[in-house]
């Protein structure tokens, strides 16, 4: 699965990195503590969060997630948007809650096998 | 910094890096260990261990911007080993081995509505290093010396 098809089947927003829809999501990790993330997410995991301060291009980067994925309509403040954008870090939006949108996720990758 | 260890082929030169860390500022935190991850990217190692150390960097960096004044991070890179130094002047840790128990965090709760405290800091540093040392004076500060093998261990 790539980005792309995830943004076209949950009506999700694209902050950064909007040339770089084509990397390939390999799963999902969710949570809102930034080393919890760095311990359990996954290299190609599509990262789902509320944080929207600077560190989360940092954790992404340094992880290599595919996407981060801000819920709850959180929007990246001018320095998180400028330093994802030269980290070539995909960020990305959603108003849906967490719950909501990871349940929807949860199906579309259960569709194509992948959980 | 010189007489790495033995195994070393005469050429091989241990590469050093040294990076700055402020205490306290949050939206720097992750700057030194980002640099050192891109360098890392342009030696052809292994992704899977150059992610090893990139976490446990960020949380030895991460430490430093929660609890301490101001550190620096050096890192010395050799064809078998990267090691990091992480040393900082600060309060220091009353208890390490209460300090590595996940979930013990003293961060404060502004710290954690961001996201960092959740008290994994040390013990993903010990997951992603072969070699952990942690030193550390009560209102002095911390060492942290970790290394990380570039190849399997047994190779």
């Amino acid at each position: 699965m790539r980005i792309e098809d995830i943004i076209q089947e949950l009506g999700i927003t694209v902050f950064t990195g909007g040339t770089l829809l084509q990397r390939p999501v390999r799963g999902a990790y969710v949570s809102d503590m930034l080393s919890d993330v760095m311990g359990r997410a996954k290299e190609s995991d599509l990262w789902v969060t509320m944080q929207t301060h600077k560190n989360i291009v940092a954790v992404a980067s340094l992880k290599d997630v595919t996407a981060v994925l801000i819920v709850n309509g959180g929007k990246p403040d001018e320095d998180t948007l400028a330093l994802a954008e030269s980290e070539k870090i995909v960020l990305l939006g959603t108003h849906e809650a967490t719950f909501t949108v990871c349940g929807r996720l949860y199906q579309l990758m259960e569709r194509d096998a992948m959980v | 910094m010189s007489g790495i260890g033995s195994g070393i082929t005469g050429e091989m030169k241990e590469m050093t890096y040294a990076f700055p860390i402020e205490g306290g500022d949050f939206i720097k935190a992750g700057h030194a260990s980002s640099n050192i991850k891109k360098i890392l990217n342009q030696l052809s190692l292994d992704p899977a261990i150059i992610r090893r150390i990139a976490v446990a960097m960020y949380e030895a960096e991460v430490n430093v911007v929660a609890h301490a004044y101001r550190g620096s991070m050096k890192v010395f890179i050799s064809p078998e080993k990267i090691r990091v130094r992480v040393e900082d002047e600060g309060p220091g840790i009353p208890d390490i081995e209460k300090a590595m128990q996940e979930g013990y965090s003293t961060a404060s709760e502004k710290v954690r509505e961001m996201g960092f405290g959740a008290g994994m800091g040390l013990s993903n540093i010990k997951k992603n290093t072969d070699k952990l040392d942690i030193r550390s004076t009560i209102n002095k500060g911390t060492v942290v010396e970790m290394t990380t093998f570039t190849k399997p261990k047994e190779a």
